[in-house]
């Protein structure tokens, strides 16, 4: 079978499971809903005035929760996807830049500073945005060869490091009573908590970063080309590397400063996709953005469901994450088309 | 489409350059060679000559339009450029990538459409390697993947086409196929091509016009027969060197064969 063909079967059949696990999720939880009462209170009429706990638990905790998750796992894939083309590196993930890092430490000093879940966010995208801009203003003073995405990758790395040394030191501040366990826990990444607001606060975000790297697609297979070479394609490669940075920070920053962080997706998802239909982004961003929604769905269920209390999502990512991985690599191969 | 650099200059390091008042051209539907000991500069000519890296001193024009004065999308649908084949670091199919060669046509969030497809598909044949489709990048040869480089430039539908050193690290066979298409593209499409070549037997064989780079600032240009003698290569390549002609079946083959070194 070509791959076209086998690209299309596997969205609609990715797009069926999202919409199944997703109506799962909605029944799933220490409170459970029975699935007639989910689809009574989607689609009925409902009883007028009368809100019942069925009706808060599904509108004001499990649809914003389920809706962040399915964002940010496709936010996350295709942020990774699309940060190993523009780098040429199949280890890269949407954290090389060190947006998450700059976003954990802006919401660590968040909660260090007691601030509420609003103050908590805007820090961390402050900070993710910052972290973005000072490695391009390092890239800037490197050097003649100005942008080359080596520079742009050691500028990422040291940055990253830098806002990783500072969410230490707000550990080491942090009062171990109370304040310690919230950031420590925010920082191997959560669901739970998410509002109606908060989740207004990130989707926007994420789902406009998403959408500039999804129509990107096609030009990011020219950005892992050499340089020469994507400039004699006849490709604005400072604006299109530009444009890729900006709209996967700010997917990243967005799901961080939301979700803190989550580990392991936006590398797994992408050589997912790359293993099953090759390296060509026309294929691996799409499928990424669809398997990422799913997975995080899945996770996210989980790491609410398996035990009373909640198993921070990074825990489950990479417990699930790893085994598949090594799983699908000894069935294919490794990447082949 | 007609490519002409005057007098251009370049260096890496200031009062150290590389290139010094170099200044040739190419006609419509010629085959250029460019030649020079190893460090002469020919890469850096082709980075050059493209824009790649900026002229200190001097111009390249296309079709008689400075190269700074074209837009940048229109200007690489008209000239196409071959990089050494050298595998990517992720591969494509090989139908994917001769696609690439329509990027100059496509806006940057448009991805190509049938006509795109139909265009590639031609540019594969036209290089012979229709076989190759479905194949990824990294499970083919050297000598396939520079004819997919190749595929790829004419996908684009250029004018004129520049290649750095096409046919290093083939083998016999494969130097000729990429030689033939070569000569074939710039006669019967009415090609401009500039290669630089490590090799003097296979300017001698297709190009119409040679540009010699000697060690220090040093060139010629002319005729591929005039540049290319046994007095000019000696003091290029520092070898002593014979050119020979044989005659085979009616046909004139140059060969171009090293004696012994050369003091320096």
């Amino acid at each position: 079978m070509n791959v076209r063909r086998r690209f299309f079967i596997w969205i609609l059949v990715m797009a069926g499971a999202i919409l199944v696990c997703s109506v799962a999720a909605l029944c799933l939880g220490q409170f459970r809903i029975s699935l007639s009462a989910v689809i009574q209170e989607l689609f009925g009429p409902g009883p007028e005035g009368v809100k019942d706990n069925v009706h808060t638990v599904l509108f004001n905790i499990r649809i914003p929760r389920i809706l962040m998750a399915l964002a940010a796992g496709a936010g996350l894939a295709s942020s990774g996807a699309a940060f190993q083309s523009l780098f040429a590196n199949p280890l890269a993930t949407p954290d090389t830049l060190g947006v998450a890092n700059g976003a954990s430490f802006g919401a660590s000093l968040g909660i260090l500073l007691g601030g509420g879940s609003v103050t908590v966010q805007l820090l961390a995208l402050i900070f993710g945005a910052c972290a973005v801009l000072l490695v391009f203003l390092v890239t800037r003073r490197m050097g003649q060869r100005q942008g080359s995405v080596l520079m742009i990758v050691l500028a990422g790395l040291v940055i990253s490091s830098l806002f990783s040394a500072l969410v230490s030191l707000v550990k080491y501040i942090a009062d171990p009573q109370d304040v310690l366990p919230v950031i420590t826990f925010w920082l191997l990444g959560r669901f739970s908590g998410i509002t109606k607001a908060s989740m207004l606060f990130g989707i926007p975000l994420i789902l406009l970063g998403t959408l500039i790297v999804f129509f990107l697609r096609f030009r990011l297979n020219v950005l892992s080309l050499s340089e020469d070479e994507a400039r004699s394609l006849g490709v604005n490669l400072k604006l299109i590397r530009i444009l890729v940075i900006a709209a996967a920070s700010m997917t990243t920053a967005s799901v961080v400063s939301v979700c803190g962080v989550i580990g392991w997706v936006g590398l797994l998802i992408p050589h997912i996709s790359r293993m099953l239909f090759g390296n060509d982004n026309r294929y691996v961003v799409p499928s990424s953005i669809l398997s990422g929604a799913l997975f995080m769905v899945i996770v996210d269920t989980l790491a609410r469901c398996v035990t009373a209390s909640e198993i921070p999502v990074s825990i489950v990512t990479a417990i699930i994450g790893a085994p598949v991985f090594i799983l699908l690599l000894r069935k294919t191969g490794g990447i082949h088309l | 489409m007609s490519l002409e650099v005057n007098s251009g200059t370049f260096s890496y390091q200031k009062g150290h350059p590389v290139l010094m008042d170099v200044s040739f051209s190419a006609e419509p539907g010629e085959v250029v060679a460019i030649l020079g000991p190893n460090g002469a500069g020919k890469t850096t000519l082709l980075k050059c000559m493209l824009g790649f890296l900026p002229w200190e001193k001097g111009y390249t024009s296309i079709n008689g339009k400075k190269l700074k004065d074209w837009k940048r999308s229109d200007l690489w649908k008209h000239i196409s450029y071959v990089p050494q084949a050298r595998e990517p670091a992720f591969s494509y199919r090989t139908e994917d990538m001769v696609l690439l060669g329509r990027s100059p046509y496509l806006g940057n969030f448009a991805s190509p459409g049938k006509k795109d497809l139909e265009i590639a598909m031609r540019a594969m044949e036209l290089a012979g390697i229709s076989h190759l489709k479905g194949k990824s990048c990294s499970q083919i040869s050297g000598g396939e993947l520079q004819l997919v480089l190749i595929a790829r430039a004419l996908a684009s539908e250029p004018g004129l086409m520049v290649l750095d050193e096409p046919e290093s690290g083939l083998d016999f066979r494969n130097q000729l196929v990429v030689l033939e298409l070569l000569k074939r593209l710039s006669q019967e499409e009415g090609l401009t091509i500039i290669i630089n070549t490590h090799y003097p037997d296979h300017a001698l064989r297709i190009a119409d016009h040679s540009f010699l780079l000697y060690g220090s600032n040093m060139h010629l240009f002319g005729k591929t027969e005039y540049i290319l003698t046994s007095d000019h290569m000696q003091s290029a390549f520092k070898v002593d060197i014979a050119v020979q002609k044989e005659v085979i079946e009616g046909q004139e083959y140059p060969t171009v064969i090293p004696l012994r070194l050369l003091e320096k």
